[in-house]
């Protein structure tokens, strides 16, 4: 599996630990989400839902004219892991080249080793983040 | 020694008043001998950013559910869950936890499968108890461990399997799933790898009244007089009828049980946690899909 470096370094965070300690990357990661810029204040009026997700999470997408990805994300504090998978998003695929970010596996999230500890809908969330990541990047680039 | 029941007068309405304190009076009696508070939720890592002094978790995928059988964990692994959580079987348990307490209710009706006597929800959940701005810590409690007995778990009174429900059409039944859900409208959502149905639809005969209706805006349960008005007079059940409640995985359609069970006084509802995601895969049961009951 091919994956951008920083995606690739944090799966092998996550594969190096035990499942308990997993949940602790996770939470780790849930603290360290960017807050969002000012442009985003609005969270419902001009970010995309993700709505397979089982707390409130919307995200947006911008490819720059080096055909960069960035990512925003917004997850409410009680909800910490959807923030902590929307910061293995931010983490591992911000700055990445719009083809790199097309390439990842959308069943990556299989090598975080979460499945012991996160129930499959939890998880779910997460792939259905990547699938809505790669529309907007293909519609940004199409 | 179970400590005593919260004379706040909105409980008091309820059939079960018992079974149910406010966040005032669990701030007055958080510390108390007899009393451990549990916080169950949605989010596997919610009780880890913060939780209510003293109070320990239990995590309704990892420690409730076997985690090979489809069941739930049997006598002696539920004595090790209590029992390191400094829970007797006299001990007076609070559940709590996010998203309307739907996961705390299904933690309470588990420890009800046990028999475990002593068990209330927390009203408003955890919720009520921030906005009301009161203290929460990062702390891991570390409680003494302590003896809890090996029991069986009954599941004639409040449980219902798939064989129960065949035998039960005709009587009533609530799904208290979303309404696209209850249609079958919603099977074509993308990747449901692991607990979807490959027919959407509903149980023959249920009525369809979602979980939430029955909680406030502020995450507590609706008045006695509220619920009485969506159960018993909209879809005109009574406390006397034999009912079923199911959801997806048996979570949501716990609050539902307890709902109907506790602060309405039904004698005999029985939650299905099958639900539908073993009635929608099973071959040969009957299913209705589009708004009607069927």
């Amino acid at each position: 599996m091919t994956l951008p470096p920083q995606l690739a370094e944090l799966v092998d965070d996550f594969a190096a630990v035990t499942p308990k300690q997993r949940l602790e990357l996770l939470l780790e990661l849930s603290r360290e989400l960017p807050e969002l810029p000012e442009r985003f204040a609005d969270a419902a009026g001009t970010m995309e839902q993700v709505h397979e997700c089982q707390s409130p999470l919307f995200l947006a997408v911008e490819v720059d004219d080096a055909e960069r990805v960035h990512l925003f994300f917004s997850a409410p504090p009680e909800s910490p892991t959807t923030r902590g998978f929307a910061s293995i998003m931010h983490t591992g695929l911000d700055g990445e080249p719009a083809t790199d970010v097309l390439a990842v596996p959308d069943d990556f999230y299989t090598a975080l080793g979460l499945a012991q500890a996160v129930s499959p809908l939890r998880l779910r969330g997460m792939s259905a983040m990547l699938g809505r990541i790669k529309k907007q990047v293909r519609a940004a680039t199409g | 020694m179970a400590l005593q029941n919260d004379p706040d007068p909105k409980l008091a309405e309820y059939a079960h008043p018992e079974r149910l304190v406010t966040t005032a009076w669990l701030a007055e009696n958080l510390g108390a001998d007899g009393l451990v508070v549990v916080e169950s939720d949605e989010d596997v890592l919610l009780y880890e950013t913060g939780h209510i002094p003293g109070s320990v978790k239990v995590d309704w995928h990892t420690e409730l559910n076997d985690p090979t059988t489809r069941d739930y964990v049997d006598g002696a692994r539920f004595a090790e869950i209590c029992g390191e959580r400094g829970i007797t079987r006299d001990t007076t348990v609070v559940f709590y936890g996010d998203r309307n307490n739907w996961w705390a209710t299904y933690a309470l009706w588990v420890f009800s499968l046990f028999g475990h006597a002593d068990v209330r929800m927390l009203d408003g959940g955890r919720a009520k108890w921030v906005a009301e701005g009161r203290e929460m810590t990062t702390d891991a409690p570390k409680p003494e461990a302590v003896e809890y007995p090996v029991v069986e778990r009954d599941d004639t009174a409040i449980r219902a399997f798939k064989d129960d429900v065949l035998t039960h059409l005709g009587k009533p039944l609530v799904d208290v799933r979303s309404p696209g859900e209850y249609s079958g409208e919603l099977l074509h959502m993308p990747d449901y790898p692991q607990e979807g149905a490959v027919r959407g639809g509903h149980i023959p005969g249920a009525a369809s009244v979602p979980w939430a209706r029955a909680a406030a805006e502020d995450a507590t349960f609706r008045s006695r007089a509220e619920l009485a008005a969506i159960y018993e007079q909209e879809q005109g059940l009574s406390a006397s009828d034999d009912v079923v409640a199911y959801c997806r995985i048996g979570e949501r359609s716990s609050h539902t049980w307890f709902v109907l069970t506790h602060l309405l006084g039904f004698e005999h509802v029985r939650n299905y946690d099958g639900s539908w995601t073993e009635w929608g895969n099973a071959v040969r049961v009957p299913i209705v899909q589009g708004t009607e009951r069927g």
